[in-house]
């Protein structure tokens, strides 16, 4: 359901301003969402001001900078911090993107603002509890399903067959596509979000795949698959450059074409 | 499917937070442009009720659909198919699987906006 005012508890009140650093000339205003599970208060938005001249170049290398010299509550993930793990998904001036390979620079306007994945329930500062995106990835079968013999080596596929993959397997499931999608946020108790259906086109058109009729039923839905109304918000913020879009649009054509 | 409110956790932001694209924009333009062209619908058959009930409530509702703003929501309104009806080619087009990077379907975002004011302004006058 469309629903655009957030629940009470979570509207979000102006937060605490952190002194400046002393002595820095190259300052950046960073606002930035807080939840604390522990305190019982509304989520805020605290302002820091962090130094560029002292500061690597990435939205992540900032947030690591304020955590160890300003303010070490602050809580987010990450790790691989070169945009392969996914961990650090995160809003930045209004888009969402991977904080470790996005530029505090490449941000429009004066003010870095920072929130969580939006529409997602908040565990603590920029962290979103992803149980259930991670639930209906897995509703998907996010693996090659077959019923002939197993063969003696490997399952073969021709190259033209793997092309077929390029621009899907890179996907590292970050959330950044289905949490930017209007129909993801008003239904994402049923329809499955732009990510989902990326790796669910990702095992139907795999050639070594024996699961495609199956997987087509599971998502003749009207929920699972066809609350996608081509916004293409997702196609837009994928910090990977892939198309969920396009993806989603391919399955769409497949059910049309099996039923002729 | 998942237990996802442990702690009553707060929703983080979204509508208000997320920055305005060109895809959603013109997606949800769509959306209101249909909407809005069901009242416009609904004025225009208030219209032909009124022209076969007689001259006297003719007369009425004719002066009110006329006015400066009866007017203007006709215009609107003109515009509204313009826009919902190259949108809805958009959908056709996008239903092939086709135009769907992100390049491309920006500019056919653009091209619906331009096309539904051009497409508004050639109509009127045609028939004004």
């Amino acid at each position: 359901m469309v629903e655009l005012a957030l629940p009470k508890n979570s509207r979000v009140r102006t937060g605490k301003t952190w002194p400046r650093p002393e002595g820095a000339t190259n300052l950046k205003q960073f606002q930035i969402y807080r939840w604390n599970p522990d305190d019982g208060e509304n989520p805020r938005v605290d302002t820091y001001w962090v130094d560029l001249d002292t500061c690597g170049p990435m939205v992540l290398d900032a947030l690591i900078k304020i955590k160890n010299e300003i303010d070490p509550t602050l809580t987010f993930r990450r790790s691989c911090r070169e945009g392969i793990c996914g961990s650090c998904a995160m809003n930045i001036g209004g888009i969402n993107t991977l904080a470790c390979i996005h530029g505090i620079d490449e941000v429009p306007g004066k003010i870095v603002k920072i929130y969580p994945l939006p529409h997602m329930p908040v565990v603590k500062d920029l962290i979103p509890d992803l149980t259930h995106f991670y639930a209906q990835h897995a509703s998907i079968m996010p693996w090659l399903e077959t019923k002939t013999q197993r063969p003696e080596k490997e399952w073969r596929q021709s190259i033209e067959d793997r092309k077929k993959l390029d621009g899907l397997y890179e996907c590292v499931m970050c959330a950044s596509c289905s949490t930017s999608c209007p129909s993801y946020w008003w239904n994402g108790d049923r329809y499955l979000g732009p990510a989902a259906l990326l790796h669910a086109y990702r095992w139907i058109i795999d050639s070594r795949d024996e699961a495609t009729g199956e997987r087509l039923d599971d998502l003749e839905d009207p929920f699972k698959l066809y609350r996608c109304h081509t916004i293409m918000n997702c196609a837009k913020t994928c910090p990977k450059g892939l198309n969920p879009a396009k993806a989603i649009a391919e399955i769409k054509k497949m059910m049309v074409e099996r039923q002729l | 499917m998942a237990d996802v409110n442990r702690g009553d956790r707060p929703l983080s932001p979204h509508i208000s937070i997320y920055r305005l694209q060109l895809n959603s924009v013109t997606s949800i333009l769509n959306r209101i442009t249909g909407n809005a062209l069901l009242v416009g619908a609904f004025l225009l058959v208030w219209w032909l009720i009124a022209a076969a009930s007689g001259a006297a409530y003719f007369a009425t509702v004719d002066a009110i659909l006329t006015s400066v703003i009866g007017d203007l929501v006709m215009v609107g309104s003109l515009w509204a198919l313009w826009y919902h009806t190259l949108g809805g080619v958009r959908h056709l087009i996008w239903d092939t699987g086709r135009a769907l990077e992100v390049a491309t379907a920006d500019r056919l975002g653009w091209a619906i906006i331009l096309g539904s004011v051009v497409m508004t302004v050639l109509t009127l006058l045609v028939i004004v």
